[in-house]
């Protein structure tokens, strides 16, 4: 038989190992790439995409000023990419942090509302993120428990769950919470997490969070168990997993994590509540956290990134009259591009030429 | 009588509110029965509209006011093609390049509402002032396409041909979309590819490709739905505010009419009917922003319920948000 | 047509996976007006062989007449087009389609989709040869055996002239064997050429015109149904007894272990899997299980490991040191608490024993991992393990953090084969231990076994070689459709003996 019309013009095959510093070559490539893209939308404007990136850059990272500001925007992402990981991990594909974000804001607030002026301000900083970990938690729970019960698509149920609190949200700040304008009061100053280095210290619980998660997902029984699920369900139940009450428990941690980050947007930068206050951050931290691989020192470096990216199309705007939405043009590039890049970490292709193993021709 | 008078005004106005999610919901309807679940959806309602506008906008300084329905096709077109282009990224991550579906598609909703935006301010930007059509076309594109004496008719009249063209067109649309897929061949293959791409392919099918123009066209579909915002409700201006969170809804909208495109014509009309209600209908033991979440809360609670009763004809389709790869069937 | 020319003729088949020969030079013939029984044990090239024809596999070596011109199958498209269809035995379907919607999924012949006229087209067929199928019934409200007429309804509807199917019976009742077997006829006798795969004697002698037997990956010889008898084709499939020299010692100091009785479960498609399954398993005596694939060898393992709902009978495991309890409605954790040491290889070895991204160490933990107290887990004891099994069973990677999915089948045996003898059961089941491995990699695990029914292990051998289970345990039980058919005494009992008890016993469970 004539070899040629047995095998396809390119195949593909699974890498059965590649090496790490080419892996890391092409993902800085495939980042390199993405920004070239930029400078398409860059040139539509017409300005000069090197001078572009220069004004962004240097509004990012050109003043202690700036970078405060970066890192600000930096911190929710980072923190938000930490909670989903244990989730994606076990695939269970939870995009609802935008809600779980805004539920432990809700419940923050509440603690702030009811507490002020009765508690010190650690004191009442702590419950006020205590009561965030809960409402964020509790929230998650919902889909998780009909995820484990009658395997609901959690997909789906966590995209919903989002819009219901922050129309919940969107009803206290007009309605019951209004102060004025339709717009929640400011925290009294004991409600306000304080300063370190300029910028309010949700940075510090983050980078710790960075920690605590990385040892959680590689030493601790229940990361393990995490892991185990993620690879096979099967074999979970074969070790003895109760594969149900540990995607609730996961779920819920996952929330939890999230719901801090509410506590630590709506303490720490807003100092209000607001049905904007996840402001998308769930879902672009859902793509940092996959970009990571879910590794969580990987985040930092990829938050980062995109902290920068924005604050830098904010000065844009300013310098050079670039709608700040080049940011999410350029980001949502940076994504495209990274997220394909891994298939060609993945698999190589192979030109029929030198085939002869007469594979399957189906 | 009065209270009659109520009912049909806040029809038309759901029906009106509700248009551009019928178009939403059809692209990302026939998107996911390959098996696609694309969420960028948002992000290709912002391109939509704003691509549709600025074709309309540009056609109409450059070549003077066009025709009507000129003006509805050109600004058709522009959406379609902005939408088919943003779904085509996403389809050739995710099925060539075999990208994590959710991932790929909240990145898309980002670019798209980052594109739109930029679109509609550079126009705005460039021309220095709001960007927007002669009033002409602004009254054309929310006329009705049918002669006075049928809108004449009592009560029915108004509400039954009192719309506007999107809505007719929307409407051929679902019907058309529910006989491709019910009784033509291509789209017997289409449901297979979606329910299950390993019986399609052995039995011949070309799932990849089913899949790629499944999703394009319905990526372009669903960009018409921007656009439909923008010249109807947004009054043919730019406007970021109102339309965020369409494609959203017609992410859950999709899942409430249980991937059927006619139960996507009336639970248009009932989520916008949702959406406006607050304004129509005011009670006081109802909290106006309350009625926003109502949509959301019964997508949820269908989804609870297709899932607790097990009914094989209303679940999602079966291989949706999984990447199908030949060899490993 | 002439009836003497062959309506496809393979020349000289070999089929090559990796270092394993599937098909080593076969040459067969089939005829129209024929059913052909392709007779052999499992894993004895069967399947290989008619996926070829079907266009799933190419040959690496031979050649495919039809009708005497050489032909090549690419595709099951190719097939189609020289009228050859296979029903397989993993159906292909939709189910939230209806029968005839099946049916003409991928027909590209007519343009316009009449789905009336392919309902009618269907019952056209399911006439002529006597089928009992609704065409607009859809296939989630279907029996397994309404599912197949749906396959085999969908091959002839192609219009196939060439039937191939494997192991057909293996989901049907008897009465539906019977229903098939007479639209088979029907179909014989429309001068369509039926090829069945199969490894059950009785319906070889009640349906086929001619037999053709593998025997590992070779053509052993095709014989005319009439002119031979149940005995002479066991003697051929199973062939002369092969010495394979395992080492046998007789643990003289045997204890009960595990009292089975009466036990009966069901899949989750409601067919009964398990039908009152009694036996004993003795400590310091390795328990071969015999029977062919889907007779309840997977459901019984996983029942005595927790892992699958039991709907009646009892295992009772009484404990070395004295003392019995019941397993029977138990999670995997409350038997492992209970403190009943069992060790369990399943089948799938990377979708169930083993965590396929993780490396020797990560699956080491998969049994340890709750050991121990405070929230983190002990990675030295299992690292520790990972090395201990790497040396002594000299398990080839490139380090023992290396994702034991990209090992090679027998390392990936060997890691989890290891671990499960590392935590010194004492019951120990294994599911086909040695299935894939080379020969070397097999000799280890009968020796790993061996020593530990020596140490007084209750080890449950679930084989599909009928050669390795006379030679390694002491005893086996044979089960068919279900049920145990006979337990015999391995050093006494022969390969036809055995081979009969699986073959010959018909009663299967009613509908």
């Amino acid at each position: 038989m004539d070899e040629k019309t047995k095998t396809p013009l390119l195949r593909l095959a699974k890498r059965s190992s590649f090496p790490k510093p080419a892996a890391w070559a092409i993902r800085v490539g495939s980042i390199l790439f993405a920004l070239l893209l930029g400078c398409v939308a860059i040139l539509l404007t017409g300005n000069s995409p090197f001078k572009a990136y220069a004004t962004m850059i240097n509004g990012a990272l050109g003043s202690k000023v700036y970078l405060q500001q970066t890192v600000k925007k930096a911190v929710p992402l980072l923190g938000c990419a930490l909670a989903i990981a244990p989730c994606f991990k076990m695939r269970f594909w939870n995009i609802g942090a935008e809600g779980q974000i805004t539920a432990g804001a809700l419940a923050a607030t509440f603690v702030a509302r009811t507490f002020t002026g009765k508690l010190p301000s650690l004191p009442l900083l702590l419950l006020m993120a205590a009561g965030a970990i809960l409402g964020g938690g509790l929230w998650a729970l919902i889909p998780a428990f009909f995820k484990a019960k009658w395997n609901t698509n959690e997909t789906l149920f966590t995209l919903m769950m989002n819009y219901i609190i922050i129309g919940v949200v969107a009803w206290l700040q007009a309605g019951p919470w209004e102060a004025q304008q339709g717009r929640i009061a400011q925290f009294d100053a004991s409600a306000q997490l304080p300063k370190v280095l300029g910028v309010h210290c949700g940075w510090i619980i983050v980078l710790v969070l960075v920690l605590l998660v990385h040892i959680y997902m590689r030493h601790t029984k229940q990361g393990y168990e995490i892991a185990v699920i993620g690879d096979s369900m099967r074999t979970a139940q074969y070790a003895g997993m109760n594969v149900g009450r540990i995607m609730m428990r996961t779920m819920f941690l996952s929330g939890a994590i999230s719901g801090l980050v509410g506590f630590i947007i709506a303490a720490g930068a807003n100092h209000t509540l607001a049905k904007e206050i996840a402001g998308g951050v769930g879902f672009t931290s859902i793509t940092v956290a996959w970009l990571s691989q879910l590794n969580a020192f990987a985040m930092i470096a990829i938050s980062m990134m995109l902290g920068i990216l924005t604050k830098g199309a904010d000065t844009l705007q300013t310098a050079m009259s670039v709608p700040a939405a080049i940011s999410d043009i350029i980001i949502g590039l940076l994504l495209f591009c990274m997220l394909g890049c891994e298939f060609f970490i993945n698999y190589r292709l192979i030109l029929r030429k030198k085939t002869g193993k007469g594979g399957a021709a189906v | 009588m009065n209270a009659l008078d109520t009912v049909i005004l806040l029809l038309l106005a759901a029906i009106t509110y509700g248009t551009p999610l019928l178009y939403g919901t059809l692209g990302e309807i026939l998107t996911e029965k390959s098996g696609n679940l694309n969420l960028g959806v948002e992000g290709i309602l912002f391109m939509g509209g704003a691509f549709g506008l600025g074709g309309v906008y540009y056609l109409e300084k450059f070549a003077g006011t066009p025709s009507g329905l000129v003006a509805i096709l050109v600004a058709l077109l522009c959406a379609f093609l902005a939408g088919a282009a943003a779904s085509l990224i996403f389809c050739f991550l995710t099925t060539t390049l075999r990208a994590n579906q959710n991932v790929t598609g909240l990145a898309l909703a980002i670019f798209g509402t980052g594109v739109g935006q930029f679109a509609g301010e550079m126009m705005r930007v460039r021309a220095g002032s709001y960007v927007t059509v002669s009033n002409e076309l602004k009254d054309f594109f929310i006329a009705s396409p049918f002669p006075q004496f049928l809108k004449d008719i009592p009560y029915l009249g108004q509400l039954i041909f009192g719309n506007s063209w999107f809505f007719y067109l929307g409407v051929v649309l679902a019907i058309g979309m529910h006989l491709f897929l019910k009784k033509t061949r291509k789209g017997l293959y289409l449901r297979a590819v979606g329910e299950n791409p390993g019986t399609a392919d052995s039995a011949g099918i070309n799932v990849t490709r089913y899949k790629y123009l499944a999703t394009v066209i319905g990526g372009g579909i669903s960009a018409i739905g921007g656009v439909v915002y923008i010249v109807t409700t947004a009054g043919c201006t730019w406007n970021n505010e109102g339309l965020s969170g369409v494609g959203w809804l017609a992410v859950a909208l999709v899942i409430f009419c249980l991937w059927r495109p006619l139960s996507a014509l009336w639970g248009s009309v009932l989520f916008g009917a949702l959406m406006i209600l607050y304004m129509r209908l005011q009670l006081s033991f109802v909290p106006t922003e309350l009625y926003k979440i109502l949509p959301y809360v019964v997508t949820v609670i269908v989804l609870i319920i297709s899932s607790l009763r097990n009914n094989k004809e209303k679940q999602p389709p079966a291989s949706l948000g999984l990447a199908y790869f030949r060899e490993d069937r | 047509m002439d009836k003497n020319c062959y309506a496809i003729e393979l020349k000289g088949i070999t089929k090559r996976f990796g270092p394993v020969t599937a098909n080593d030079g076969i040459d067969l013939g089939l005829r129209r007006g024929e059913i052909l029984a392709l007779l052999g044990e499992n894993g004895s090239g069967k399947t290989t062989l008619m996926n070829m024809l079907s266009g799933i596999y190419l040959p690496d070596e031979g050649q495919i007449l039809a009708d005497g011109h050489t032909i090549s199958i690419r595709s099951p498209k190719d097939a189609y087009a020289h009228g050859i269809g296979m029903i397989h035995q993993h159906y292909k379907l939709v189910d939230v389609f209806t029968a005839a919607e099946n049916i003409v999924l991928g027909m590209e012949d007519e343009k316009k989709l009449d789905i009336k006229k392919a309902n009618a087209k269907v019952r056209e067929i399911c006439g002529r040869y006597g089928f009992d199928i609704d065409p607009e019934k859809k296939v989630y409200d279907m029996s397994v055996s309404e599912k197949q007429t749906v396959e085999i309804v969908k091959v002839l509807y192609r219009g196939a002239e060439i039937l191939i199917l494997d192991e057909p019976t293996a989901v049907l009742t008897p009465q539906e064997t019977e229903r098939l077997f007479a639209v088979l006829r029907n179909m014989r006798d429309d001068d369509k050429a039926i090829v069945m795969i199969t490894h059950k004697l009785n319906e070889v002698m009640a349906i086929s015109d001619k037999v053709a037997v593998l025997r590992k990956g070779k053509y052993i010889g095709t014989v005319a149904t009439a002119e031979t008898n149940p005995q002479a084709l066991t003697d051929m499939m199973v062939g002369r007894a092969v010495t394979l020299n395992i080492d046998r010692p007789l643990n003289q100091n045997q204890t009960e272990r595990l009292r089975v009785s009466g036990l009966s479960c069901y899949d989750h498609e409601h067919v009964k899997k398990l039908d009152g399954v009694s036996f004993t398993a003795m400590g310091g005596e390795i328990l071969g299980v015999a029977g062919i694939a889907g007779s309840g060898q997977k459901e019984l393992l996983e029942s005595i490991a927790g892992l699958c709902p039991i709907a009646e009978g009892s295992i009772r495991y009484l404990a070395p040191e004295g003392g019995e309890d019941e397993l029977v409605g138990r999670t995997p954790m409350q038997i492992r608490k209970k403190g009943v040491s069992l060790a369990f290889i399943p089948e799938d070895r990377l979708g169930m024993g083993l965590v396929g991204s993780m490396g020797m160490t990560g699956n080491m933990m998969l049994r340890s991992w709750r050991r121990g107290g405070g929230p983190f887990v002990k990675r030295k004891p299992p690292r520790d393990l990972a090395n201990k099994v790497l040396n002594e069973l000299e398990v080839v990677t490139p380090g023992i953090e290396f994702p034991v999915r990209k090992l090679s089948g027998g390392n990936v045996q060997k890691v989890l084969v290891g671990r499960e003898i590392a935590s010194s059961p004492t019951v120990l089941m294994t599911a086909y231990a040695v299935r894939g491995l080379d020969i070397n990699t097999s000799y280890t695990i009968y020796n790993l076994m061996t020593e530990q029914k020596m140490q007084g292990t209750a080890v449950i051998f679930v084989g599909e070689d009928l050669d390795v289970l006379l030679e390694l345990c002491d005893r086996i039980l044979v089960l068919c459709g279900g049920r145990v058919s006979g337990i015999v005494d391995a050093r006494r009992a022969t390969k036809e003996e055995i081979g009969l008890l699986m073959t010959s016993v018909g009663g299967k469970e009613e509908a």
